[in-house]
């Protein structure tokens, strides 16, 4: 006779995911896949992930160097009521990325920690590389990316060097996977060279950072000195894209949709022209500058639009000696996230027209709402399998010096 | 095989279970009265859409003369959004909003007493 037999099904621990579920157990598919991947065997570099800075805010302040400031900083933190973190501009409360709550891990990562032999950010990060089958995470700050915009230059130059600060003190010296690109207060240019001097060779430094929304001209003289220092030291600068809903140029767009859409890859578009038309990489060959955060579906329109308008133009980019595109090419390197799938033709010429087997970053953007996995360079039907490779670690590993062995899940 | 989830009557309206049947994750949701599953697993990028929230889905609804003046929910339609990207799913049909991408359904056998995932 026919019997059916009937098991019991567990229920899952979490039944709905929320700003306190734990990043492994948020991410427990993604480190599933990753097994299932293989991935155990290869190294992966993330180019870019963040944490949250203003959580540790008062911590940070301690750092500040200015005396002054770094009192009125600590008992504005100690002291005042409604107010966002000190010294902060940026979009207060338009920060609409979690979608009304219905992408938790963006509204807040505010799970449990007990932990207390180090910092909770080395914790987390250590959670998510994890989870996702990462070998080097390198984080970037997240509200302080606005600070290009801020009125008083000088507020940078504070708070820019007291991340660094604090961030080598307190998460980098904790874990030798943790890495980032250290934050250049490029609104003031001498203070930006003094932060390479300082900065170049502590403990966790892999280059430096530009946050790309600002209007200060890339091609100024007063940044070439910088430049000089960089390519020297061989430390590749990134420019790290951002919204900032305040652009006149994006004013009528009422959607969150639209303006992230449009404005983490203005910012992007706008430096490269610059780099490109005014010769930075004619005159430094030997600096590496490293795209951030604007996808890659940007860079086949600007190729093409910036070597058109070349060829009728040519006497306006004296020092080019090859198209845009070239340059684009051969001297820039890209970070994949947020990588456009929607149409995998386009993304198959995008990868072409930027070699992506040589200048091609992954970089899973976690835990903001459109993060990347490194499945999905895996999963790339028209990549060899050197060229995935490449991409999700050994193009990192060249261009930062890491050690290409695989170091996770060990 | 069948999977004993639990009795019919600890799912409430809007509310859902989601249970690994030997390692098969399933969301199983009570929408409109009626049990509904699907497999836990988004065809966005494999995220846990069953542990997603679940919002009835947003209109915005057009006046006469083609203006509009605020945003509105069906409560007819309810969605769960996938956690990882928000990706949102109609949880009756599966159909996602925006893709031809579907959930994967999963069947049940509901008895007076017991819910089962069949597999
Ligand atoms: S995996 Fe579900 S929205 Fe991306």
């Amino acid at each position: 006779m026919d019997q059916t037999v009937s098991r019991r099904a567990e229920a899952l621990k979490v039944q709905e995911i929320d700003v306190f579920t734990d990043t492994r157990d948020q991410l427990a598919h993604a480190r599933a896949g990753a097994e299932a991947r293989g991935l155990q065997d290869w190294l992966v570099c993330d180019v870019d992930a963040h944490h949250v800075e203003t959580v540790s805010w008062a911590e940070l302040c301690e750092y500040i160097e200015d005396p002054v400031i770094r009192h009125q900083a600590l008992l504005y933190q100690q002291e005042k009521t409604g107010a966002p973190p000190y010294g902060l501009n940026g979009d207060l409360g338009l920060k609409y990325q979690d979608v009304g709550g219905r992408i938790p891990h963006q509204a807040g990562v505010r799970e449990k920690v007990d932990d207390t032999s180090v910092h909770r950010d080395v914790t987390l990060t250590r959670r998510a590389m994890e989870s996702l089958g990462v070998d080097y995470m390198v984080l970037f700050p997240t509200p302080m990316l606005t600070l290009g915009l801020h009125p008083q230059p000088e507020m940078e130059v504070y708070l820019g060097r007291a991340y660094n600060r604090w961030l080598i003190d307190r998460v980098l010296k904790a874990d030798d996977r943790i890495k980032t690109l250290a934050y250049l207060p490029f609104n003031v240019p001498e203070e930006a060279e003094r932060t390479v001097e300082e900065f170049a060779g502590q403990p966790g430094i892999i280059g430096f950072c530009v946050p790309s929304v600002r209007h200060k001209p890339v091609h100024h003289n007063d940044y070439m000195r910088t430049y000089a220092m960089l390519q020297e030291r061989g430390l590749p600068i990134a420019f790290h894209a951002a919204y900032h809903w305040q652009d006149p140029s994006l004013a009528t767009v009422n959607r969150f949709l639209g303006m992230h859409a449009l404005g983490f890859v203005w910012c992007n578009m706008v430096h490269m022209t610059n780099w490109v038309l005014n010769g930075i990489p004619e005159r430094f060959p030997g600096l590496k500058s490293i795209w951030v955060e604007s996808g890659l579906a940007w860079i086949p329109f600007l190729m093409q639009r910036l070597d058109d308008q070349y060829l009728m133009r040519p006497s306006e980019a004296p020092h080019l000696t090859r198209r845009p595109s070239e340059y684009m090419r051969q001297n820039c390197w890209y970070t994949t996230q947020p990588m456009e799938t929607s149409n995998m033709e386009a993304l198959e010429l995008t990868l072409k027209m930027i070699n992506a087997e040589t200048q091609l970053l992954f970089a899973s953007d976690w835990p903001h709402f459109d993060f990347d996995l490194p499945q999905e360079i895996v999963d790339l039907p028209f990549l060899s399998e050197t060229a995935k490779r490449n991409i999700l670690g050994l193009n990192a590993a060249r261009l930062f010096g890491l050690d290409p062995a695989v170091r996770k899940w060990r | 095989m069948e999977y004993h989830v639990g009795h019919p009557a600890e799912i409430a309206e809007g509310g859902r279970r989601v249970v690994s049947c030997d390692g098969v994750e399933i969301g199983v949701f009570r929408i409109g009265g009626a049990l509904k599953a699907w497999h836990n697993v988004c065809p966005h990028r494999q995220g846990p859409v069953c542990q997603g929230r679940v919002y009835p889905r947003v209109t915005e609804p057009l006046q006469a003369d083609g203006t509009t003046r605020t945003l509105a929910y069906d409560e007819t339609r309810m969605q769960v959004a996938c956690p990882w990207h928000g990706w949102e799913f109609d949880l009756a049909t599966g159909a996602s909003q925006g893709s031809r991408m579907k959930l994967r359904p999963a069947r049940l056998r509901v008895t007076e007493e017991a819910v089962y995932v069949v597999l």
